[in-house]
């Protein structure tokens, strides 16, 4: 489908959802709560079946944290971008999408490693790269005089 | 006198044994926590972040034209194509056009990289499994595309050849004729890999029917590259989204259904085919004109989100880049091949001997610096 079909198409199934036009994809916004409902609608419909998870990013938007989805069909190949806004930073939190998309399950390691959010339903959340001693490194409030250089 | 005997049998105890992080078929420093029962595997944790060095941390104080030189330094064995997604997505932010003659040498760079890639994948893997000669053959050839690389961009594996708008440097004179020699030695050789391994007999008892992989699954963990398409799912950057030259070839991408370790295995023997047919249709119609176009000092990219996919030896890189508008990115993010496809490896390997998750294992062909960036 094109982007303009996507807009509509998607506009009917998520009514209460942010759909805008980015440079290249359909960028839609939804409340984290209903993350997971979302994601099962788009990729069990017919018409977009999105049933490709390609990639997982976590964001700090400086205020909000985030979590970033770029999903794609393999039967009509497009693709389009799901996003999250979460404010609390002090105890950050999101549905797990392992369920839907098992391939999710080192992403959401990995977020939750270096940014900190927790993902409820996860099967086994835990740090991936790094051990307890360290901070969340890709926060942009992350401080460390001793490794990083700062001019 | 009475005869002491072991009679503690492990056959139906459960059991951990750790592999790695120094072990040689783990390719690496990657962990794998194994549980058995006998010798059936139970389950498999992977361990990873012994060379986790931050690179998406580093990108957001570094420029643009500097993030290429990490980029290389994830996956290796691809150095040519992860630089290549960083320009891409640089050059689609900034709306450059790029020239033809640049698009060409990029995407002949990148095949001869995916064919020294393969070529390292079949020689290790053929030792993996206990074929030391493979090695020897493998690496043989491998030293004739480094030898390429080292004249023409200066690095033999750590290559940083692309830079935003174009190439480092114009070819050296010699390129194209080397790259012909290479092709035709190649082409006379490579029946030599099928001779060696394809046909033997031990090869193929431990390879086929080995570590199954659905295209369901295949698709549902999001496994790309020879590993995903040896299940038959259809994941070909070069040919669904094309980029530089891939539009103007014609090449098969090459597709089985099995989904085992041997057919992991053929996907790759059949790509280097491939990698050939496509540099035989660029190399002599390499056309004249720039090979870079003026780009300014200081790269900023508008305000916006961007994303690139390519498809590198192992699988989609994806790279999404985040843009305030200032000189460094905002966000950078690197969908690396290799960490989707270590995922699913408890899942591919439960259930099999614990000689199987060596093959298992080796048939990804995981680079450990890309899964731990």
């Amino acid at each position: 489908m094109e982007n303009t079909q996507l807009t509509a198409a998607i506009a009917a199934l998520v009514p209460d959802a942010e759909v805008k036009h980015g440079r290249q994809f359909v960028e839609v916004t939804v409340k984290s709560e209903k993350i997971l409902a979302v994601m099962e609608t788009l990729k069990e419909t017919k018409d977009t079946s999105f049933d490709l998870l390609v990639s997982l990013t976590g964001m700090d938007w400086g205020t909000d944290l985030g979590v970033v989805y770029h999903l794609r069909s393999t039967v009509f190949n497009h693709m389009i971008v799901v996003k999250i806004m979460i404010p609390d930073r002090e105890n950050p939190s999101a549905d797990s999408l392992c369920q839907v998309y098992p391939g999710a399950e080192f992403h959401e390691r990995e977020v939750y490693d270096l940014l900190g959010i927790r993902f409820n339903g996860h099967p086994d959340l835990r740090r991936l790269f790094l051990d307890s001693s360290w901070g969340y490194p890709l926060r942009k409030d992350y401080k460390d005089d001793v490794n990083i250089v700062s001019k | 006198m009475e005869e002491k005997t072991n009679t503690v049998s492990l056959e139906n105890q459960e059991y951990v044994i750790n592999m790695g992080p120094q072990h040689p078929s783990t390719h690496g420093v990657l962990r794998l926590v194994c549980s058995l029962k006998g010798e059936i595997v139970q389950n498999v944790q992977p361990h990873i972040g012994y060379i986790h060095r931050g690179i998406e941390k580093m990108c957001e104080s570094l420029t643009y034209q500097q993030i290429i030189h990490l980029t290389d330094r994830m996956d290796y064995l691809s150095a040519h194509i992860n630089n290549e997604a960083v320009c891409l997505t640089v050059e689609k932010a900034l709306e450059a056009d790029v020239p033809e003659r640049v698009k060409y040498i990029r995407t002949i760079l990148s095949e001869l990289t995916r064919i020294q890639s393969h070529q390292l994948f079949w020689a290790t893997f053929g030792m993996d499994l206990g074929g030391l000669t493979c090695f020897f053959y493998g690496l043989r050839d491998r030293e004739m595309v480094l030898d390429i690389f080292e004249e023409t961009c200066g690095g033999r594996m750590i290559v940083s050849y692309n830079t935003p708008g174009g190439l480092m440097n114009d070819i050296h004179p010699n390129f194209q004729k080397r790259v012909k020699d290479f092709i035709k030695y190649f082409r006379g050789v490579i029946h030599e890999y099928d001779d060696l391994l394809t046909g033997n007999v031990i090869f193929r008892e431990r390879s086929m029917g080995i570590g199954v992989v659905t295209k369901e699954q295949a698709v549902a963990w999001g496994m790309t590259g020879p590993t995903g398409r040896a299940s038959g799912f259809s994941c070909d950057i070069r040919k669904h989204y094309p980029y530089s030259a891939y539009d103007k070839v014609t090449f098969n991408e090459v597709l089985h259904t099995e989904g085992d370790v041997y057919h992991r295995y053929m996907v790759r023997m059949e790509e280097m085919r491939e990698s050939m047919n496509i540099i035989e249709q660029l190399i002599d119609n390499i056309p004249e004109g720039p090979y870079t176009v003026k780009m300014k000092p200081v790269i900023k990219l508008p305000e916006g989100e961007y994303f690139q996919s390519v498809e590198t030896a192992r699988g989609e890189l994806g790279v999404y880049i985040v843009s305030d508008g200032n000189k460094n990115p905002f966000r950078v993010k690197f969908r690396s091949p290799n960490f989707v496809n270590l995922a699913p490896l408890n899942m591919m390997s439960k259930g099999y001997k614990i000689a199987d998750l060596v093959a298992i294992g080796g048939s990804l062909d995981l680079i450990i610096p890309d899964i731990d960036r």
